[in-house]
């Protein structure tokens, strides 16, 4: 924030609001919690180590291994005093780990097949990495480019329909027969019409990021202050610069609403296209590993897919942050 | 804190031939303006006075073309106006700046509009209205003076030939108003711009034009015009301010004994 240093004579009170950043629990409070966080997961390497496997689990000893690895790491953190804020979730997750592989694990307390033990994952991610990972990039790789499409022609449309009575005319009807439709209802047809699976699972994903970007811009164009558009035309600006330079950042905080609307509805007919016709990506994984009763990589598959979602939103929210710095303030993510 | 004044080359001057003007809502048209004829001089200060909603503003918004006038011709020095344009920039009762931009972005947007690139007027501008530290704040972060401030810079950056006054200090509170009047004054002093303000205020009026256009209630008509031949530096208690406000007061069918 830059603080301004020379206020003009007449308006000495007249400073901007300044806005003053103060962390709760810094390490003075609560000098403990941190060196805490080492040692419960050190307890969860200890558990799994030395207490006997109620039945044959692979990877136990490996487990153990990396269980006493991120100890560490937090022991480390503590001493360097970068670990304060996240020191109760550190603690936490490391009893939880210990909680489940006693409960699982060591007493087997849950019926077995549906529910695995911490070494089972493990042993998931340490033999099947390969396909895992090649599985993300595919749901990526098709996301990307079904979203990506979706959102710029949601962003185009809208300005459009926000700006144009002709546009409006013509498209509107369209957008009101199609837009609501879930872009899952329409998999079927996509994959009979389109020969590509994928392309049709690239079409839908646009449909899907594309019709609440396309309706929240079109209600944050129309919602511009006219005062915005008389301004700019009073110097001269004409209608490309109306558009590019004044309706659209002042539409930007909807837009970023229809874009994250976009996304969440771009996940779900993502998984949904993968499982039933794209013979690829982490929902045709799951599929997979139900169909062979592999539950623990159903479980990877779906902790890899809430990462991917989870990183993607993070980034969107990262966008939002960086475009809308000159809002007031806004949901932190 | 003055530090540069160019004066403008050529102040524009304006004329006002026969305007009628009006607007249909909810299906019945409604007269607005109704034969209005006035001649302004390059240079001038002119302050139209008139009852609240009269249409004055809608006069101003006909001079900045941003609206056509339905009937009548308005000629800036012999052509007539088709359009807005960079010339003749108008000032709102509200700051309207772009909360996107900064007060230097909002003060560039003439710049940025015409293409050009000249930070050094920008920052001219922004140290003429007394802004000088807060290029790099938010709009969100100025108090209402400042705000308005930043709105005349933006416009002056222009150097526009006439300067279009849509009762920009309606708003201010009356100290911070008091202290735009006489900066506002100084800037037109300084760089010979024609100025046409909209404003309620009688007492704003007397100490900053140069003649006082006065209207009716809508259909607004021009029922008085007067010059105020009085030295630039006014006081506010000049007797002879105090004689014109009855007189105005009068033709605004307010009883003089106040």
């Amino acid at each position: 924030m830059s603080s301004p240093n020379t206020p003009s004579p007449n308006q000495t009170a007249d400073t901007p609001s300044g806005q003053t950043a103060t962390k709760p629990g810094t390490s003075s409070r609560r000098p403990l919690l941190p060196w805490v966080a080492g040692p419960a997961w050190f307890l969860a390497a200890l558990v799994t180590w030395r207490w006997p496997d109620a039945d044959d689990f692979p990877d136990t000893n490996q487990l153990a291994t990396q269980f006493c690895a991120i100890g560490l790491a937090l022991t480390v953190a503590a001493v360097l005093r970068r670990l304060s804020a996240r020191a109760p979730w550190a603690i936490a997750l490391g009893l939880g780990f210990t909680a489940w592989e006693i409960i699982q694990a060591k007493l087997l307390w849950l019926p077995r097949p549906f529910f695995g033990t911490p070494q089972d994952l493990l042993d998931v991610f340490l033999t099947d990495w390969r396909r895992l990972g090649d599985s993300l990039l595919h749901s990526l790789g098709l996301l990307a480019v079904g979203y990506g499409i979706g959102a710029a022609l949601g962003v185009a449309i809208g300005v459009g329909l926000g700006r144009s009575l002709r546009f409006r005319y013509w498209v509107r009807p369209l957008i009101r027969l199609i837009g609501p439709l879930p872009p899952v209802a329409l998999l079927p047809l996509a994959f009979i019409i389109i020969p590509s699976s994928r392309l049709a699972s690239e079409a839908l994903l646009a449909l899907a990021a594309g019709f609440p970007t396309t309706i929240l811009t079109w209600s944050g164009v129309v919602a511009v202050d006219p005062a915005y558009y008389d301004v700019a035309r009073t110097m001269g600006a004409r209608n490309r610069f109306l558009v590019l330079r004044v309706a659209l950042p002042a539409a930007m905080p909807q837009i970023f609403v229809g874009l994250f609307m976009g996304l969440g509805v771009s996940f779900a007919t993502l998984v949904v296209a993968e499982m039933l016709g794209v013979k690829s990506g982490l929902g045709f994984y799951m599929q997979w590993a139900q169909g062979w009763a592999a539950y623990p990589n159903m479980y990877a598959a779906l902790l890899v897919m809430s990462l991917m979602c989870t990183g993607l939103v993070t980034l969107l929210f990262k966008l939002r942050d960086r475009v809308l710095s000159w809002q007031k303030d806004g949901l932190k993510w | 804190m003055v530090t540069t004044s160019t004066r403008i080359a050529h102040p524009l001057g304006l004329e006002l031939d026969h305007i009628d003007h009006g607007y249909t809502i909810g299906g019945v048209f409604t007269p607005v303006l109704d034969d209005i004829s006035l001649s302004i001089a390059p240079g001038e200060f002119v302050a139209l006075l008139g009852p609240s909603g009269c249409g004055k503003s809608t006069l101003l918004r006909l001079i900045a073309g941003l609206e056509p006038p339905h009937g009548g011709t308005i000629l800036a020095e012999d052509t007539p106006i088709s359009g807005p344009g960079p010339d003749r920039i108008v000032m709102f009762q509200d700051p309207t700046l772009y909360p996107w931009r900064t007060v230097r972005g909002n003060v560039a947007l003439g710049h940025d509009i015409a293409g050009r690139k000249d930070q050094a007027s920008v920052d001219a501008a922004i140290e003429l209205v007394g802004l000088k530290g807060f290029e790099r704040a938010w709009p969100h972060q100025l108090s209402g003076g400042m705000a308005q401030r930043a709105a005349l810079a933006r416009a002056l950056v222009n150097d526009p030939r006439v300067l279009i006054l849509d009762e920009p200090l309606g708003k201010l509170d009356s100290l911070t108003r008091l202290t735009m009047q006489t900066e506002l004054h100084r800037l037109w002093r300084d760089r010979g711009f024609t100025a046409i303000m909209v404003t309620h205020d009688v007492e704003e009026a007397l100490l900053l034009a140069t003649r006082i256009v006065v209207f009716s209630p809508r259909p607004a008509r021009i029922i008085a015009d007067l010059p105020i031949d009085l030295p630039p530096h006014r006081h506010r208690d000049d007797p002879r301010l105090l004689d014109l406000r009855k007189n105005i007061l009068t033709q605004l069918g307010h009883s003089a004994d106040w």
